[in-house]
């Protein structure tokens, strides 16, 4: 038997496999059975009211989905009377995204967030398409500095800071978030994209640019999840176009300790528990007694990074 | 709860499910696959598990094959155009659109289709309704064919008002005369399915005492005609919707519409709020 439980920054998880914030939500139990998953990850909630961007929100491109659904929220009261409940049904860990438009409004919407039944704080410094231009806590290392230490003030829970893949210097910005006190990195959001219908010349989406998610992300967030893995010491959940075992796999292999899926799960509503029961099976054909002991466990060694052509 | 009870919920605004309705991702065996005419497909599947017991309105999310032109990342949304739970086998009635329709099209009997549903909230029959007016154009029909067996079966009468392009757009006149329907075709054509004229049909229907309820699919215009309409005469009425869909679910919030709820507008997903929504609340599309 595999050991498949991992440990982020204090919590013991049953196994590394999550969902992916935004793409997770009760709908599913009707067809995935919860309590087998390492843990449930709630879309962001903000504190207040939110709408959210105009249609269209999504649009496929090949091997992926780009997204500008925004935050749509239905604040944090309702939250807490009408989906909080929900999940305390399960077993497995609930792990709450919030966002907020200023740091003080993330720690205060944090400190209201120690209840029974929530297990760690997702700090969402990342969404991409939420402001204008695409403009994020976590794209610069100041101002996750500055967002994660106000967090870290507010609450005891475990605190996890979802970084962007939307910046110039992500090993940084992972720094500034281990310093300022985060538990964990989930790396990483989605691209900043944009497309074009030649048909009609019109930007895909109502809000012309969104999010890339989906298999075409993977090879940029594994190259990220191993740089950030080997500029932390906490744990790194590493999160861009997971679909099977495999790339969960080649993730941990990365430096991550955990994985979210998330667009896999629109076009397989299975694919956490099938990259879970893969995962274990990889592990015994390959004779490892613990699914931890994959995390960083690439063969690099003899291998260098060539210092002026890491980048183009 | 009844599907009436679910209903009521579903307009209140916060939907409770059929317990036990069971949902699943389930590999269906195509039996045909075939043209009806130059623009719809009829796709026939055995499928296993809940599937064959949705009801009128529900949809499924289909996972369209990959062929030599196209790679379809997500599913698409169709209608069940028939379920019969005796037999296992579910209907889809399609027209080729891009991509994903093209993808469906290039089954062949034998093959192996995921698909994942029953999802959403169908139509819902109050037991006091005797005579409903379904109104339909296009692929919509597929959605109401159901809806009038259903009707049939609890013994409500049905007038189907048919609209479409030509003669040879017309659809599932059979089905709906096999359940003893009286079916109005109004074409393009010959101008008959102007607003003006489906509008003296339903004025008609209604004047007969056979317009307990309205229930529309397909056309915005004919949707907000039946609107004005019920409005005006005090008809309940309930609209099938579309809208892009990612994850089928209620999880992505891709497929929001706008309602008019007691003057406030509000946004509701099409998977998971509906597909079938009070024909009041419904806006413009
Ligand atoms: C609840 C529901 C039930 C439906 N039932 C039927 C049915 O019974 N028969 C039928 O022929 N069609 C039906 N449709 C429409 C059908 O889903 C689209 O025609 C199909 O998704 C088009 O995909 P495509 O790749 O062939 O076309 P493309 O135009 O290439 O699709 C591009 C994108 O737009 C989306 N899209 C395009 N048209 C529609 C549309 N009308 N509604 C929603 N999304 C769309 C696609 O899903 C895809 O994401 C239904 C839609 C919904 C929401
Ligand atoms: C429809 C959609 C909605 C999303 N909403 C959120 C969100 O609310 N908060 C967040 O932190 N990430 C959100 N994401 C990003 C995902 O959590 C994830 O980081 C990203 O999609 C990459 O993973 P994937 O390729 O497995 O989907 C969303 C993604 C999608 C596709
Ligand atoms: S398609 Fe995802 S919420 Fe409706």
């Amino acid at each position: 038997m595999v050991d498949m439980g991992v440990q982020i920054g204090g919590l013991a998880l049953a196994n590394p496999v999550m969902p992916a914030s935004g793409t997770f939500a009760e709908g599913l139990a009707d067809v995935v059975d919860f309590n087998r998953l390492g843990a449930m990850v709630t879309k962001t909630i903000t504190a207040e009211l939110r709408s959210g961007n105009r249609v269209p929100r999504v649009a496929e491109i090949s091997n992926g989905l780009l997204n500008s659904i925004g935050i749509p929220s239905k604040g944090l009261d309702y939250f807490l009377s009408e989906t909080l409940p929900f999940y305390r049904q399960f077993e497995s860990p609930l792990v709450v995204s919030i966002s907020a438009p200023t740091a003080d409004a993330f720690a205060e919407l944090a400190g209201r967030l120690q209840l029974p039944g929530i297990a760690a704080i997702e700090a969402n410094i990342s969404c991409p398409n939420i402001e204008e231009d695409g403009h994020a806590f976590a794209m610069s290392a100041s101002s996750t500095s500055q967002v994660m230490r106000k967090l870290r003030a507010a609450s005891s829970l475990p605190l996890w800071a979802k970084l962007t893949p939307n910046t110039g210097d992500v090993v940084a910005v992972a720094r500034a978030a281990e310093d300022a006190g985060a538990d964990a990195l989930v790396v990483a959001n989605t691209i900043l994209a944009m497309s074009i219908d030649t048909e009609t010349r019109r930007p895909t989406l109502g809000n012309i640019m969104g999010g890339l998610s989906g298999p075409a992300v993977k090879p940029i967030i594994v190259r990220m999840t191993y740089q950030c893995a080997r500029a932390v010491t906490i744990p790194v959940i590493g999160c861009g176009g997971i679909a099977d075992a495999n790339d969960a796999v080649e993730f941990m292999l990365a430096g991550a300790s955990a994985v979210q899926v998330g667009t896999a799960t629109f076009v397989q509503p299975h694919a956490m528990t099938q990259v879970i029961d893969g995962l274990a099976a990889y592990c015994a054909r390959k004779g490892v007694d613990r699914v931890a002991d994959l995390t960083g466990a690439v063969s690099d060694a003899g291998l260098r990074l060539g210092d002026s052509e890491i980048l183009p | 709860m009844t599907a009436a009870g679910a209903m009521a919920a579903n307009t209140a605004g916060s939907v409770l499910r059929l317990p036990g309705s069971g949902v699943d991702d389930v590999r269906a065996q195509v039996l045909s696959n075939e043209r009806v005419n130059d623009t719809y497909n009829l796709l026939v599947v055995a499928a296993p598990g809940p599937a064959s017991r949705a009801v009128a309105g529900q949809f499924f999310h289909l996972q369209c094959p990959t062929t030599d032109r196209d790679a379809p990342y997500l599913r698409r949304p169709m209608s069940t155009y028939r379920a019969e739970p005796q037999s296992g086998v579910v209907e889809f009635l399609y027209k080729v659109n891009g991509a994903g329709t093209r993808g469906l099209a290039s089954l062949e009997a034998g093959d192996y289709l995921s698909m994942l549903g029953p999802l959403g909230v169908g139509f819902a029959l109050e037991p006091d309704w005797r005579h409903i007016v379904v109104l339909g154009r296009g692929v919509g029909l597929a959605t109401l064919a159901p809806l009038a067996e259903m009707a049939a079966a609890r013994n409500i009468g049905v007038t189907a008002v048919i609209s479409a392009r030509d003669q040879d757009q017309v659809l599932s006149v059979p089905r709906f005369a096999d359940i003893g329907a009286h079916v109005e075709i109004v074409l393009d054509s010959d101008g008959s399915s102007s607003v003006d004229n489906v509008e003296r049909l339903l004025r008609r229907c209604h004047a007969e005492g056979h317009a307990d309820a309205f229930f529309t699919c397909g056309s915005n215009r004919l949707m907000l005609l039946m609107q004005r309409l019920g409005d005006e005469l005090g008809i309940a009425g309930q609209v099938a919707m579309e809208q892009q869909m990612a994850c089928g679910l209620g999880m992505c919030h891709c497929c929001v519409r706008d309602f008019r709820v007691a003057g406030e507008t509000v946004s509701r997903r099409v998977c998971w709020d509906g597909p079938v929504f009070a024909l009041a609340e419904a806006t413009s599309w």
